[in-house]
């Protein structure tokens, strides 16, 4: 074990706790400043929740969620956006190892699996408009696409996300700015993950129960 | 459809007189400062050192001349209404047309809260906090420079509401269904919500910058418990802006769709909720009050602590009051609108947190005099600031405990008695502690001390011209005036609004001041130079460094594990030089690189935003794709950082000395 780092900490005679030991390296500084855009971006989730919250009986005498939700879709869909965060787990894991071959081929898996979430999403909202439940149609079926809409724009922005880092990966190596931003992809998709499980119990389970 | 969307000469309202001489004056002002600057051959030397530039001192520098230029163009706005309801009595209509009239009270609330109080305060908080937290630079320097352009962006899309088009007349805070298609049809509320999305989202990138600054960048010893008073206000509202701005860009974003797409979020129809967007709102506007003030308290603190010669009084108990306000900020949204009709019980809550805020308010005023009391106080310019503060701040306060009380404020909501109140603490709290930040730091920054006697005559100005301009508010208040009428009959009111006008002429008289203070000292700035760095005998790390402070602002990181450590380490040196100056070693520094990103990204943010406003499709999918291409550009730089060399640095610490080392 090397305790170099521990012994230049020790400044003015004491042992000096993390907090007093000067500038984070940048590692922790840029991880942790993702962390807070994370949790900026869970406030602005919030706001949409609180959103259909307060209009989710408000239907204007138009359709409603248990009318309109199919839960078939819906597992399916979490199924892909559920797995799709473990495989984004097992690229961390070879990217850690510097491992090109696995590193690629579980960010393609990931890819694929967020591709095929979104597609049975676009279809979801496609088979919703087709039979008149637009968002125009009344104030529920407003907030549902802005939520859950919101949620898919983020998932399309993580697929994007995903491609650049694999360029990045193909054209600069496991730098450590590659190795950061992939740190941070890889939180942003978990975040997804999480507010999915929120949006799927508050929609989508509460929306058909009686 | 056609190709540009909305947009056609009809939109230039050739026909208004005053508002064609304005743009006329603004764009004539702009062609001759550009021209100048290319003439002079200045332009290259702007882009190197300014607009490519992520140095938190100039961006921060930056931020505070465009607070400065839009206090100009809000301010106008305020001496108009105020001369229109000065004469617009009885019979006579004014001078201003209701239609033009209602632009000017929008455009006035939303450029002086966005664009003059959120960059003063982000301003003073870019250049000071690195500086007194010891460290190099903020967290993320370059997203530092995104956030100040784009915040210049929305600055510039309002002003372009000027000459093209119309800006909101839904008031500052856009209630709809006032502010829905149905009642809005015009391009006026869409300047209004693009502006302030795209500035939103840079305050929102500052704030997350911040935090993280903050919390994990401090010099060696400083822990959170050392950190000067100011440090800790910008953490607080730093944390709010993070926790409520999301909340503005969601709100703004249900009025977009319901606006551009059909949405039903807030229409009266099809089972929307106006009261939705109102709660919304204020679940940002509340927490955003203190977003603005938290960090002038905190500029009050290092003021009267430099000045009184004494440590700040009660530092732990200072801490305590600004977390606690930061909490409750988003315990009393509801005291906005008490007449929405909620159920008693819910009025109380709001009604009694509301007043509790004053708990740990009122700490903080005891806690700046005791601070004074018994100290050494020096009566420069930013002690005016904070005393006239004190004894503005605490009257404004107690009438905010008065409207706290749910049936006083069924009989105050938006009267003038309100706008008097709302004044009487954002004006004293916020700009008076820009004001104060502004002269303290500025040699600082400049190098040479503002005018003291200019200053003074300022402040002066403002102070009675403040109490001038808004005790007849209360009044009229009270005689039952409501907000924001173009024109009224109660010849009553009349001579209460005269003498508010000759208070707003009393404030012109002291920005103009303001104005002859920054050119005579420029002037005089060879006489005002400041050799030591520490020109008010300071207490904070910042005056440890040259001023202007090196690019690097501290050659070797200091070593700050006690509050006002610089305060205490010239103590200890009791005058003497410091030995180990000479013998200091120097290690190279990695600075990071300028970059175009923050500006090119906010021509974007311009381009999309002025398409999306005018319905130019094509333009606007041409806007985000720039930005995205900006972006992978970054993305894909090389290098992002440049060494400095040891050299340089021992060379630019011998031509500085300081007086003592950290």
């Amino acid at each position: 074990m090397n305790f170099a780092p521990t012994i230049e900490a020790v400044h003015h005679g004491a042992l000096l706790s993390a907090s007093e030991a000067g500038p984070a390296p940048k590692r922790l500084v840029v991880a942790y400043g993702f962390w807070i855009f994370l949790l900026s971006d869970i406030v602005m989730f919030a706001a949409f929740f609180a959103g259909y919250a307060v209009l989710v009986r408000a239907t204007a005498g138009g359709p409603t969620g248990a009318e309109l939700f199919d839960q078939t879709n819906v597992a399916i869909e979490t199924a892909c956006l559920l797995a799709s965060s473990f495989t984004c787990g097992l690229m961390s894991l070879a990217a850690n190892t510097r491992n090109r071959v696995r590193t690629y081929f579980f960010a393609l898996v990931t890819f694929v699996l967020g591709a095929a979430f979104l597609a049975l999403e676009i279809r979801e909202f496609g088979d919703m408009i087709a039979i008149g439940a637009t968002p125009h149609r009344s104030a529920f079926l407003s907030a549902f696409f802005a939520l859950v809409g919101c949620h898919g724009l983020h998932v399309a922005a993580g697929l994007v996300w995903l491609v650049v880092m694999m360029a990045q990966i193909a054209t600069r190596g496991f730098r450590p700015a590659v190795e950061r931003r992939l740190l941070c992809f890889s939180l942003f998709w978990h975040a997804l993950d999480i507010i999915w499980v929120g949006l799927f119990t508050v929609v989508y389970l509460m929306g058909v129960s009686p | 459809m056609n190709f540009l969307g909305k947009l056609s000469w009809d939109a230039v309202p050739l026909h208004e007189p005053i508002i064609m001489g304005t743009s006329a004056v603004v764009v004539l002002a702009i062609v001759f400062i550009l021209g100048w600057i290319v003439i002079k051959g200045y332009l290259p030397y702007l882009w190197r050192e300014w607009i490519t530039s992520v140095d938190h001192k100039r961006i921060g520098v930056m931020y505070i001349v465009l607070a400065l230029l839009m206090l100009l163009r809000g301010f106008a706005d305020g001496i108009m209404m105020r001369s229109q309801q000065a004469v617009a009595a009885g019979g006579a209509q004014g001078y201003l047309p209701p239609e033009h009239f209602d632009q000017i009270f929008s455009a006035h609330g939303t450029i002086m809260i966005f664009f003059v109080a959120m960059p003063l305060v982000i301003g003073l908080m870019n250049f000071a906090v690195p500086l007194q937290l010891g460290v190099r630079d903020v967290a993320f320097p370059t997203l530092n420079s995104v956030s100040f352009w784009l915040t210049a962006s929305g600055v510039l899309l309002t002003n372009i509401s000027l000459a093209v088009g119309e800006f909101s007349k839904a008031g500052w805070v856009a209630y709809p269904p006032l502010s829905g298609l149905q009642f809005s049809p015009g391009v006026g509320v869409d300047y209004y919500l693009w502006a302030l999305q795209i500035s939103g989202i840079g305050t929102l990138l500052s704030g997350i910058n911040f935090v993280t600054t903050i919390l994990k960048m401090r010099a060696p010893g400083m822990g959170l418990m050392h950190m000067p008073v100011f440090c800790w206000t910008a953490l607080a509202s730093n944390l709010l802006i993070v926790a409520a701005f999301p909340v503005l860009t969601v709100t703004f974003a249900m009025l977009l769709l319901d606006r551009y797409l059909d949405f039903h979020f807030f229409t009266i129809d099809a089972g929307g909720n106006p009261m939705m967007y109102v709660n919304l709102f204020w679940v940002w506007g509340h927490p955003e009050v203190y977003i603005l003030v938290l960090p002038a308290f905190g500029i009050y603190s290092e003021v009267s602590a430099t000045f009184s010669g004494k440590p700040l009084f009660g530092y732990r108990s200072m801490v305590a009051a600004t977390m606690t306000i930061s909490i409750l900020a988003y315990t009393v949204w509801l005291h906005h609108f008490f007449t929405m009709g909620a159920s008693a019980n819910i009025n109380a809550f709001f009604g009694v947190m509301s007043m509790i805020i004053a708990v740990p308010t009122g700490v903080k005023i005891f806690n700046w005099l005791f601070t004074m009391y018994g100290g050494r106080v020096r009566f420069t310019v930013p002690v005016l600031w904070t005393i006239g503060f004190m004894v503005t701040f605490v009257l404004g306060g107690l009438t905010g405990v008065l409207l706290a009380v749910p049936p006083i404020d069924f009989q105050m909501h938006n009267s003038l008695f309100l706008v008097a109140h709302f004044h009487h603490v954002i004006i004293p709290g916020v700009v008076f502690g820009a004001f104060a930040g502004y002269h303290y730091w500025f040699p600082k920054a400049f190098g040479f001390t503002l005018d003291e006697r200019w200053g003074r005559r300022s402040f002066w100005c403002w102070f009675i011209g403040f109490h001038l301009a808004f005790m007849p508010l209360y009044v009229v208040g009270l005689m039952g005036m409501t907000r924001r009428m173009q024109h009224y009959d109660n010849l009553d009111w009349q001579p209460w609004l005269m003498v508010a006008g000759i208070g707003a002429v009393v404030i012109l008289a002291g920005i103009v001041c303001q104005v002859v203070q920054l050119v005579v000292s420029i002037r005089d700035r060879e006489q005002n130079r400041d050799l030591t760095g520490d020109p008010w005998n300071g207490r904070t790390l910042e005056w440890s460094t040259a001023s202007p402070p090196p690019a690097w602002n501290f050659a070797v990181l200091p070593y700050a594990a006690e509050t006002d450590t610089f305060w205490n380490r010239k103590q200890r040196a009791r005058g003497k030089r410091d030995e180990r100056a000479q013998e200091r070693e120097y290690d190279p520094i990695e600075m990071p690189k300028n970059s175009p990103t923050g500006f090119v990204t906010a021509f974007f943010a311009v381009v999309t935003g002025f398409a999306l406003i005018w319905h130019i499709w094509w333009m606007a999918g041409l806007g985000a794709f720039g930005a995205l291409v900006t972006f992978l550009v970054f993305a894909f730089r090389h290098e992002d950082e440049i060494e400095i060399p040891a050299e340089q640095i021992a060379r630019f610490d011998r031509a500085h000395p300081v007086g003592v080392v950290i």
